[in-house]
């Protein structure tokens, strides 16, 4: 390593101007990039990791501006640099990706073109040779076949394939640092292991420095030299990847690691120390089976199929696939009480079927039956006013989506209470659901705000006591943590179980994180293809698994090295 | 579970209801002043419609031919008209009556258009098809002379003009409805809605419904400028309102053929208290939908 740092950030302070006065973004930021270093930055939303990025880059909003302290970048101070210089230097000395492939990719514009037009950008590439390179550059970011994926639109391509297109318009021009906002964020845990090995192992190859911003301690320590940790918009910590697990320093790193799920510990080891109380014991269960799903198929019909002059069209119809199956004959219980884990890569069908069994979605064949009843057989539009709805119910994936902008905290809890619940005087109403909130633990003065006033751990609160409001026998988890930061899934992961065993619900945790799975589910089921690869006790799958398949995905978790 | 994010005491306690509405409208009024001045200019407006044939210091109607084609003086504000009726009287009286249609008609194309717009998005299939091809019916037709055959149909009644103004408005407020909906079929909140015992024509109305009302407010207030143009054109050429009564469009009309001998101010007047009209609900399209989406008071 050499003396001069390639970029030195020193007493950094952003500011945003806002309508209530300024907000200090990040305070006082003091972070090195040696030439040929990976630095990992890792913290959670609002902890001003982004913003340290975009102040490198100078692409901080207009109410953004740099307060105090300087960006050297290889002796250049980026702070006061003209933005013509940036120009320049963006793209060509230093690079960034972003979180989202698919939106930092232009819809309309053949991906080969897209990497020309920033090699002529920068003059690496003439009209001449441009394709060649372009292709070149398909070809190291290991994509198959490049001379016709050259061809291909962003949206002919998947999640993962798209951040190697990005990847490789980053690194065209072959910067010296490259920015990776989270870059791995929303791909399947396969995928992300590729993009991330392939990231290091062309950055190292040719010796470059990386800033890697990630919500993932794991990640930062399996990839990073050094790990920065901020919170709160300040450095709290830095220290070799190494150390950082085996000695961490700040009591805000210590937390962060207990909250991170791995392997051997159980929900209470994930909250700060002291403040767990023992974990309910294992609800006995009665072992009837509450769900009981056979033969489940799910097919859509393919493009093709759709248009009806394709029919008529040569060829149009023989040799044409069958209908594509999403979910492919499965069958499963859930009992009484027992909480089982559906797990997957994006496409495998969990979804689909956790639609079907919340009856959202009509089944192609099979049979789903809640209770002794085939729920299966009632369409899907006419199961909202049937007498089982409340007894099935959701928490979805995401906590902002999934509550209505315009109702505040407590209406969306008393939804159900006066549809479903026969209350319809709003005292009553507003009773249970002051209940209701003190059981998932969400201050009853919040109840009066929209879901723009609550943080992300809040309305998750606000969803969870939705869902259980009518008391459902079967609520259907859609991984109700992958938007949310580590610590506040730590909190949100202990308030199901207990909520669970103070309510005896059974849940169906669907999930592609085999690890927050195994914390919370007694059994765990496996999915590919829209078919169950692997089945079977939570602790086995995950430590003895028999399937190729089940041992990929735990592999591809990153380990911090423990 | 006693674990309280630190966040949650960062946020200062919000009071709920018309209090924080009326807030918010100060605060989005103050911050704007473009904004603000288009209120006031509105709020003149109102004022003027419902108390104008109260203020206005002649008889709109009655004529005194000794005092006719006078210039602007300080009797006669906006000087007179041909039959000696007081222009500035029959600016101010006319308001009302330019106003009425603009909010009626726009009222009548928002609850009409907006419905449809939303079954259509919502439900798809059928549903979506004829109200689509209503809309395209309509499009398929210069607007205003469709209008103009409306009126002369069903016969130049201030309810036919509102009537008309609302039909060739449809199929703006159908689509923007249609396509606002059917992106939020399937957002989470709706899924949630159904969850919990919600019927769909429970999720159109008080789910889709609250959620585009900003837009459609946008619209709205585009959409009113609109209208009173439309009014007042349809006037112009004779197919609107029937003179002797005050009405922009017709004041325009009488004084159009005087500009030429001289007598400017007999179009003039009118025809500026209409540009002031448009130009005020052009302006407070963007204010308007600051105040009614919640999630911009921050």
């Amino acid at each position: 390593m050499s003396a001069v740092p390639l970029l030195d950030i020193s007493g950094l302070t952003v500011e945003f101007a806002t309508r209530r006065g300024v907000v200090t973004a990040i305070q006082r930021v003091d972070i090195s990039v040696a030439k040929g270093e990976t630095v990992g930055i890792v913290g959670e939303s609002g902890s001003g990791k982004s913003v340290t990025s975009y102040a490198v880059m100078r692409i901080l909003d207009r109410a953004g501006r740099v307060a105090e302290g300087s960006i050297a970048f290889s002796g250049l101070d980026l702070t006061h640099a003209p933005e013509s210089e940036l120009r320049d230097l963006r793209g060509r000395e230093m690079s960034m990706i972003f979180q989202n492939p698919r939106a930092a990719l232009n819809p309309i514009r053949k991906v080969g073109h897209q990497i020309e037009d920033v090699l002529r950008q920068h003059a690496r590439a003439g009209s001449g040779d441009a394709r060649e390179k372009a292709i070149e550059a398909l070809l190291q970011v290991r994509i198959q076949r490049p001379e016709e994926r050259y061809d291909a639109y962003p949206f002919e391509l998947s999640g993962g394939m798209c951040q190697r297109v990005v990847i490789a318009l980053a690194l065209a021009c072959r910067p010296e640092l490259l920015i990776a906002d989270e870059p791995t964020t929303g791909l399947d845990v396969t995928t992300q292991k590729a993009v991330m090995d392939l990231l290091v192992d062309l950055t190292r190859d040719r010796g470059m420095s990386t800033i890697l911003i990630t919500h993932d301690l794991g990640l930062a320590a399996a990839y990073c030299d050094k790990v920065i940790v901020m919170e709160k918009g300040r450095v709290v910590e830095t220290a070799a990847a190494r150390d950082i697990f085996t000695r961490p320093a700040h009591p805000y790193t210590r937390k962060l690691m207990r909250a991170t799920p791995r392997p051997g510990i159980t929900l209470r080891d994930l909250l700060p120390e002291g403040e767990a109380s023992p974990l309910p014991p294992p609800t006995s269960g009665d072992k009837t089976p509450l769900l009981k799903v056979e033969n489940l198929v799910k097919e859509y019909p393919r493009p093709d199929q759709r248009n009806p002059i394709a029919r008529f069209m040569p060829g149009g119809k023989a040799g044409a696939p069958g209908p594509f199956r999403a979910v492919d004959g499965i069958s499963f219980e859930v009992a009484r009480g027992e909480s089982v884990g559906l797990v997957g890569e994006s496409g495998c069908g969990k979804s689909t079927t956790s639609m079907m069994v919340m009856r959202l979605l009509d089944k192609t064949s099979g049979q789903i039956m809640f209770n002794g009843q085939d729920i299966g057989a009632l369409a899907a539009r006419d199961f909202a006013r049937h007498p089982l709805r409340s007894k099935i119910q959701m928490v979805f994936q995401d906590p902002t989506d999934s509550l209505n902008p315009r109702y505040t905290a407590a209406r969306a809890i008393m939804d159900p209470l006066y549809r479903l619940g026969g209350q319809s005087s709003s005292g009553t109403a507003r009773a249970r659901c002051e209940e209701l909130a003190r059981l998932v633990g969400l201050p009853a003065d919040l109840l009066d705000r929209f879901p723009h006033q609550l943080s992300g751990g809040q309305k998750a609160r606000v969803g969870i006591a939705r869902a259980i409001a009518l008391e459902p026998e079967l609520v259907i988890l859609d991984e109700p943590t992958a938007a949310l930061d580590v610590s506040v899934q730590a909190v949100v992961l202990n308030l199901l179980a207990d909520l669970k065993s103070t309510l005896g619900m059974s849940y169906l945790f669907v999930s592609h994180d085999l690890h927050v799975v195994q914390l919370l589910c007694d059994r765990v089921i496996v999915m590919n293809g829209g078919r169950i690869i692997e089945e079977g006790a939570a602790s086995d799958v995950l430590e003895r698994p028999q399937a190729d398949y089940t041992r990929q995905l735990i592999s591809a978790i990153p380990h911090p090295p423990v | 579970m006693s674990a309280t994010p630190s966040r949650e005491a960062a946020i200062p306690r919000q009071s709920a209801g018309w209090s924080a509405t009326l807030s918010h409208a100060r605060h989005v009024i103050g911050e704007n002043p473009v904004t603000g001045f288009s209120f006031g200019l509105l709020a003149l407006l109102i004022f003027l419609a419902m108390f104008g044939p109260l203020l206005a210091p002649f008889d709109p109607l009655a004529s005194d031919t000794a005092a006719a084609l006078q210039a602007p003086t300080a009797r006669h504000l906006f000087g007179t008209d041909q039959l000696g009726r007081d222009i500035f009287s029959r600016v101010i009286v006319a308001t009302r009556l330019d106003m009425a249609i603009a909010i009626f008609s726009v009222a009548l194309v928002f609850v009409v258009g907006g419905l449809a717009g939303i079954a259509a998005g919502f439900f798809g299939g059928w549903t979506d098809r004829i109200v689509g091809r209503i809309g395209d019916t309509i499009m398929a037709f210069p607007l205003f002379v469709l209008a103009m055959g409306i009126v002369a149909a069903l016969g130049n009644t201030v309810t036919n003009i509102i009537i008309a103004t609302a039909i060739i408005n449809f199929p703006l407020y159908a689509r923007i409805a249609r396509t606002e909906a059917s992106i939020r079929r399937d957002a989470g909140y709706v899924m949630a809605a159904r969850l919990t015992g919600n019927s769909d024509l429970r999720i159109a109305l008080t789910t889709i419904m609250p959620n585009i009302l900003p837009l459609m407010m946008v619209q709205m207030s585009l959409t009113m400028g609109y209208a009173i143009l439309n009014a007042a054109g349809l006037s112009f050429i004779g197919l609107g309102v029937r003179p002797p009564t005050p009405e922009w469009g017709i004041m325009v009309a009488e004084g159009a053929g005087s500009i030429i001998s001289g007598e400017w101010w007999i179009a003039l007047f009118p025809g500026l208290a209409l540009m002031v009209a448009v130009f005020c609900f052009n302006l407070i399209g963007d204010g308007l939908r600051d105040i009614v989406d919640p999630s911009r008071r921050t």
